[in-house]
């Protein structure tokens, strides 16, 4: 097997999300870093994804690419592998519903571990005051009870009736509202969260949140959405998204340190960080080492 | 009323938008999608403005364009009181434009790292850094000796003025492009006051400050 810089067999198995395929045309080669390894990516004149080492000279896509790597398009986003991919990537049925609007809605760089963005994701606590007037806003600061466990149909940490009062859920919202969330950590780096809708009292938009790990201290974060509504531009909801994630940002890139500690005792976790802790448990499960501090067997 | 076509992410656009919070004035924001859209490169922003950057306002069919033009415009044009953009006091208007062009150096390296870091632009992200580390410290330094003497903003006003608001974004969002302000306390010292003048708006990635302590008493004060 290839050399790679990376040596966790764990991360390297994964499917990882490298770019938003809305923003690839044919032909055209990209550029990027996953796992410090610098990969090429195009789309091919069929429109097949490829994937590639970046050999450092001019890429050209002119079918001689070296060892090209497991490449597949889902969920809006071109995947590769660096390792022995799975065969399939997790489920995100949503998507596939006809009257869903599908949107990768902002990609950026963050100097911060796959799993502290992650863990970010997962926690309601911050929304009054990272997210002011938008998720959340004093004094409705209470993360109330909710549950969490490893879902029973398949291998991913689930968060469920947890209930926050958010003054503007969502690019549609025109009033304040107590918002029902679901999250789904199906993958170490992807997250998703399911919220009501205001635009259907019976169904959830989905926002997930897709880490590119480019080195174990620093990622990409492509965000993405599925969303029940008709009336919002693609470009309300992609700017809408970008507000909440460039106010995450500052939190993201001050966490010290980097890397995610996997010891229980590690960090001092209150009742709200439920989740967190979960995922944390989960992540040691699977003997992750890459962008985390493992925990040291007692 | 004036439009500003205003990317939220930007830290040249958040400069007019802090000066319309501290005048009080109001505006309408016209989102132009930078990232990832890139709509101030597409043709109907060009149209606009050839250079295709932002920010750009139209006040009443007036159409200005340039950060830091936009400024001098619109505080000579708004402020009643005259502080912001100190026409009547030649020496302290020099020194506002020598910070304005100091404004305009920060936007090369400073945010130019962040660019590369958040948004991945193809640019030397080390030269950057280093040039942002070099303008800092003689901004710390300037700041330094201006406590020194009591003054408390960039130029010798016993008020802000707009090249406070010209400098204060990128350096405030420099640890985006992984340029820290540890080393620079005079400048985290002149961010919290910046952040303190009544009107401030926060942008995502910068935080309002606490309300800080009540100025010392000193001898003639009470």
């Amino acid at each position: 097997m290839t050399e790679r810089r990376c040596t966790d067999p764990v991360i390297l198995n994964q499917w990882h999300p490298l770019h938003p395929a809305d923003q690839m045309e044919a032909t055209r080669v990209t550029r990027t870093i996953l796992l410090e390894e610098p990969l090429c990516h195009a789309l091919d004149a069929n429109g097949a994804p490829l994937v590639w080492p970046s050999a450092g000279s001019a890429p050209r896509l002119d079918g001689s690419q070296p060892s090209p790597l497991p490449a597949r398009l889902a969920y809006g986003f071109l995947w590769a592998c660096l390792g022995t991919p799975p065969d399939d990537l997790f489920p995100f049925p949503e998507t596939a519903e006809p009257d869903r609007r599908n949107l990768a809605t902002g990609t950026f760089g963050v100097h911060v571990s796959a799993g502290r963005a992650i863990e970010n994701f997962l926690d309601m606590g911050h929304f009054p005051f990272v997210h002011t007037g938008i998720l959340g806003e004093e004094p409705h600061t209470e993360v109330k009870e909710y549950d969490v466990e490893i879902a029973s149909t398949r291998d991913e940490v689930l968060a469920t009736r947890c209930r926050f009062y958010q003054p503007k859920a969502a690019a549609s919202s025109t009033s304040g509202a107590e918002v029902e969330y679901i999250y789904r950590v199906p993958h170490i780096n992807c997250a998703i969260l399911y919220k009501s809708s205001p635009n259907d009292l019976e169904r959830r938009d989905a926002i997930a949140l897709f880490v590119q790990p480019v080195g174990p201290e620093q990622v990409i974060a492509h965000t993405f959405m599925s969303v029940l509504d008709n009336d919002s531009s693609d470009t309300g909801i992609r700017l809408f998204q970008q507000t909440i994630f460039g106010q995450d940002k500052p939190i993201l890139e001050n966490q010290f340190p980097r890397r995610l500690p996997l010891a229980p005792r590690a960090e001092t976790p209150i009742r709200a960080d439920k989740s967190s802790i979960a995922y944390r448990r989960w992540l040691s499960s699977k003997g992750l080492t890459y962008g985390v501090i493992p925990a040291v067997a007692e | 009323m004036i439009r500003l076509y205003d990317y939220e992410l930007s830290g040249n656009c958040y400069k007019i938008r802090l000066l319309c919070g501290f005048l009080g004035l109001a505006y309408t924001s016209v989102p132009i999608e930078f990232h990832p859209g890139r709509a101030h490169k597409g043709a109907d922003f060009l149209r606009i403005n050839p250079l295709g950057q932002l920010p750009v306002i139209d006040d009443d069919g007036f159409v200005l364009r340039d950060a830091q033009a936009i400024l001098t415009y619109l505080a000579a044009r708004y402020d009643p009181a005259r502080t912001w953009y100190p026409v009547s006091d030649a020496r302290l208007l020099g020194e506002v434009g020598q910070w304005l062009a100091f404004a305009d150096s920060i936007t090369a390296t400073a945010s130019a790292a962040r660019l590369h870091d958040s948004f991945f632009h193809d640019l030397d992200v080390d030269a950057a850094r280093a040039g942002a580390h070099r303008l800092f410290r003689i901004l710390d330094a300037h700041l330094w000796f201006a406590e020194q003497e009591g003054r408390i903003w960039l130029c010798p006003a016993p008020q802000p003025t707009i090249a406070d608001i010209a400098c204060f974004p990128y350096v405030i969002l420099s640890e985006e492009g992984g340029i820290f302000l540890q080393d620079y306390p005079a400048i985290r010292r002149w961010c919290d006051r910046v952040k303190r003048i009544p009107g401030f708006v926060p942008m995502p990635g910068v935080f309002p400050a606490g309300p800080g302590l009540p100025p010392p008493l000193t001898a003639g004060s009470v």
